[in-house]
């Protein structure tokens, strides 16, 4: 029997024994081994230091700007958008700037858009890019793929076909010569694969950012860690513009608005017994 | 350009003669819930009428309330409730301290997605209790191959604790209770073969475990059981969030730090 002073959580009671940094209030604060304010921030920006801090990797100013200029790209301040209709509805409520943003933030973490169709994405892309590399028929591979992990993330758009900001981020990256990477080529590759099988599954800005993602070495829990908040330029003039109205004038909603599809009016037991 | 209508099989409300957005009355699943749920039904009646769409046995809205009895608080140590005091001490919104709460009580290991892994299991049982304990065995042994998500994995088997050395006297107190309701066969089984499947782990079960075999027997969804457990336990997160203050930031640990890359230590070096 174990006792108690050979259970494994002892050695972590009590302490933090930590490689990625410290505060030492009053004299300085160490970010993954180096000086937060005498040695990163003359080196790095925002967005390069919250790379460094989940990968622990320093990357190139022109991967750093194709994956900032998605957050710019990406930022749409439409309150009809759910995460975004989240913030907005915080702001109609008046709640607070920073309640409604986190939770606008963790609704992006969706299966059909946002966080969940790119960690699916960066792992789908790398699986298919693996199974290439060993010789695998693309048309084998995504059958593979499908049998088991379903459908084929960042293809197909919920709510429009065509993705307005491959464009642009196309053109971004062609700018650093970033545009010929070997998962970003199989995006398209397999969009192309796609429509000649009579299934027009276009690709959508997730699945590209995703393919960047991929040809940059993220994994892709490190690149979801990166873009938790890729959507928030576009939510907070929403919660702006939430507050600028009346309170419960962000899309209210009579009782009229609400179809009830229920079982019909019924008697509730009189005498609980079975 | 028309509208789509919020469609729900849930709730109707008639609507005041002078107000469209004020009700005159709610029903929910058809039964008048100010004009004859209320008054008279418990909240676990209630709760399990949301999640169901109907009135719930007297066996299964005890073990109902007592499963939310037993899930209430989790306790300061739980990393859930961790996190809600680490909200309340600083003077966070109490929705802030709630959603850390949320955040960190969702895990897989633990929390409400270990849940929805160890209820995915019991759905996946036949109707033959005879067979479920090889079933168990051969997930234990050979867990399914679960889809690129998020959701780290636990690196245990679902409903069991990864740090357990026996089975805690509060979980076997526990299951004994929920059992003892009859509302359905696992929690029975359960009680009856803990000592099969946790040999077969190595592991104990753990509250998770308990929780998936009640919820399995109120014939709870894995989705719905994930959601009903993380609100169950929001009770315990709320009021040591509120306590912590009272105490003091001062009072509340704040551990020492051994810092294994420290640009200073490499220079003195």
């Amino acid at each position: 029997m174990t006792d108690e002073f050979s259970h494994p959580l002892k050695a972590h009671v009590g302490r933090l024994v930590t490689s990625v940094g410290a505060a030492f209030p009053g004299e300085r604060a160490v970010f993954r081994g180096h000086d937060l304010h005498h040695d990163l921030m003359k080196s790095l920006g925002w967005f390069g230091l919250c790379v460094f801090g989940i990968t622990g990797r320093q990357f190139s100013p022109g991967q750093l700007r194709v994956l900032e200029h998605n957050f710019v790209v990406t930022s749409y301040p439409d309150a009809r958008i759910w995460n975004n209709r989240v913030v907005a509805l915080g702001a109609t409520a008046r709640s607070t700037p920073t309640l409604s943003l986190a939770a606008g933030n963790a609704v992006s973490e969706a299966r059909i858009y946002g966080r969940g169709n790119e960690y699916r994405a960066v792992a789908f892309f790398k699986r298919v890019h693996d199974d290439l590399a060993q010789g695998v028929p693309l048309d084998e591979s995504l059958k593979r793929y499908q049998a088991t992990q379903g459908n084929f993330p960042g293809y197909g758009r919920p709510l429009a076909s065509r993705d307005e900001r491959i464009e642009p981020t196309m053109a971004e990256a062609r700018l650093h010569g970033l545009d010929q990477g070997p998962h970003v080529k199989l995006a398209f590759k397999i969009e192309r694969h796609l429509l000649s099988q009579g299934r027009p599954l276009q690709m959508n800005q997730g699945a590209l950012v995703s393919a960047y993602a991929a040809d940059f070495g993220f994994t892709p829990l490190e690149f979801n860690l990166m873009y938790h908040c890729v959507f928030l330029c576009g939510m907070q003039p929403c919660y702006v513009e939430g507050l600028s109205k009346p309170a419960g004038a962000v899309f209210p909603t009579q009782i009229s608005d609400v179809a009830y599809e229920g079982p019909p009016a019924r008697r509730w037991p009189e005498s609980y017994t079975d | 350009m028309s509208v789509s209508p919020i469609h729900t099989r849930i709730w109707h409300e008639v609507p005041e003669p002078n107000n469209p957005f004020a009700a005159k009355a709610a029903r929910c699943f058809g039964y008048d819930v100010y004009g004859e749920i209320l008054g008279r039904a418990s909240w676990a009646q209630m709760i399990y009428l949301l999640f169901k769409g109907e009135v719930p046995s007297t066996a299964q809205a005890t073990l109902l309330e007592n499963l939310a009895v037993a899930l209430a608080n989790p306790g300061p140590r739980d990393p859930s409730v961790h996190a809600a005091m680490c909200g309340g001490v600083g003077g966070s919104p109490a929705a802030a301290s709630l959603l850390a709460a949320l955040a960190v009580g969702a895990g897989s290991s633990g929390g409400a997605r270990d849940l929805y892994l160890a209820l995915t299991a019991w759905s996946q049982l036949g109707p033959e209790p005879d067979l479920w304990l090889d079933s168990w065995r051969g997930w234990i042994d050979s867990p399914p191959v679960r889809p690129d998500e998020a959701w780290p994995d636990a690196g245990h088997p679902p409903g069991f604790d990864p740090n357990g050395v026996t089975t805690a006297t509060t979980i076997l107190q526990t299951l004994e209770c929920l059992a003892s309701t009859r509302a359905g066969p696992r929690l029975p089984w359960l009680l009856a073969h803990r000592e099969d499947l946790e040999a077969r782990a190595r592991l104990p079960i753990s509250i998770i475990g308990v929780a998936a075999a009640a919820f399995a027997d109120l014939g709870l969804t894995p989705d719905q059981g994930e959601m009903l457990l993380l609100l169950l336990r929001l009770p315990g997160a709320a009021v040591h969030a509120l306590e912590q203050p009272t105490y003091g930031f001062k009072q509340f640990p704040f551990y020492p730090v051994e810092l294994l890359d420290d640009p200073m230590t490499r220079i003195e070096k």
